[in-house]
């Protein structure tokens, strides 16, 4: 195969485009869909302060670079969860990553922190790990953002993790979480803007820009992640891809583009208030997060 | 040629020489999760592989919280 731009010989064919890159294409090829994204969603202002949440992966590494050459001011977070060995690793690698390029990066470890790991919430609370996972990073990376007078918080969703959880809300008419799944989401009393600049690239891609610039991340999958729901909607996305090029891409943009102010009547408008124990804002007397951290002190 | 897959981590003799397609065909892989890598070269479907390669299928498909 060859290079669409310069006919070189090509190191990725991206099928949904009909089109292959070498390596210098493939990586402008990149840079231009994140700018893209971020300059049609109107993602980031100009002189903002972003913080990228930073897991040890593909996907947050390759969006910190790609911030990076873009010339954005962007700080990374690293959450540990307290998963083992894969919370060991992942951590290295985001400490690598930032060391390597004179990045800041910000920790918070749950266990030392907050005084639980993510296996010892989801025993607490008898719900699948990525629940309390989810829960607590959303938490987390919301204080951090606005503690630290950051503008914008952005993650690593990409186009593949976009389209599996579209499915999964499609399936089950979820018409809130519909109203809700946006690239960007505005800032709102107490919580930052929140952007996913990857939502154009899959993570097919996303793994070899990391590969091709040379970034170093964690391969293997989350151990908590292994039979979840998410990674079925993934593979059944995939075998659709496969015999048709462009399908996730055209469900998760047509949805964004054409059906998704649809469900905005679906958003429920809570009337919040401050947390009594941590004071972030929350539709309760005691946020989700502290909720979270009471049972598994109970346990 | 030796094929290391992973999750788990295995490796596997293949006979070549063999495009990439036919490859990911022969042990029911599906080219959009993975990312193939002979020594340390990303290499697209149709590059062909010779009998004494070392390739790594890397997967790509990550889940859990979002």
């Amino acid at each position: 195969m060859k290079c669409r731009v310069c006919r070189g010989p090509a190191v990725i064919d991206v099928r949904r485009h009909n089109a292959a890159f070498c390596r210098d294409h493939f990586l402008a090829h990149c840079t231009e869909q994140v700018r893209r994204t971020i300059s049609e969603h109107k993602m980031i202002g100009p002189g903002e302060r972003v913080l990228v949440a930073v897991s040890g992966g593909k996907d947050s590494l390759a969006l910190w670079d790609l911030l990076q050459r873009l010339e954005y001011d962007v700080d990374g977070l690293y959450l540990g969860l307290g998963i083992g060995d894969y919370s060991d690793e992942s951590g290295r690698y985001a400490r690598e990553f930032a060391r390597s390029r004179n990045l800041k990066l910000h920790e918070i470890d749950l266990a030392a922190d907050f005084g639980y790991t993510i296996p010892e919430a989801a025993a607490a609370t008898r719900r699948p790990p990525c629940g309390a996972c989810g829960l607590s990073k959303r938490h987390l990376f919301d204080q951090v953002a606005m503690e630290r007078g950051y503008d914008v918080v952005v993650t690593g969703h990409n186009l593949d993790d976009e389209a599996a959880v579209l499915l999964g809300n499609v399936l089950r008419w979820e018409t809130e979480y519909l109203a809700r799944q946006h690239p960007v989401l505005p800032a709102r009393s107490g919580f930052p803007r929140k952007a996913k600049p990857l939502v154009r690239l899959a993570e097919r891609e996303t793994a070899a820009y990391c590969v091709l610039v040379g970034i170093d991340y964690i391969v293997e999958e989350c151990p908590m992640a292994e039979g979840n729901r998410h990674l079925g909607y993934k593979a059944v996305l995939n075998e659709l891809e496969r015999q048709s090029p462009g399908t996730k891409a055209a469900f998760l943009h047509g949805f964004v583009d054409r059906a998704s102010p649809r469900f905005a009547s679906a958003a429920s408008e809570h009337s919040l208030q401050t947390c009594a124990s941590c004071g972030a804002p929350t539709s309760g007397e005691i946020c989700a997060f502290c909720r979270l951290q009471s049972r598994v002190r109970a346990q | 040629m030796k094929v290391l897959l992973r999750n788990p981590r295995r490796e596997v003799e293949m006979k070549g020489p063999v495009t990439v397609s036919v490859l990911l065909e022969r042990l029911d892989v599906n080219p959009e999760s993975v990312l193939v890598i002979c020594g340390d070269e990303l290499v697209t479907r149709d590059a062909r592989l010779s009998d004494d390669a070392t390739v790594e299928l890397r997967p790509v498909i990550s889940g859990g919280a979002t």
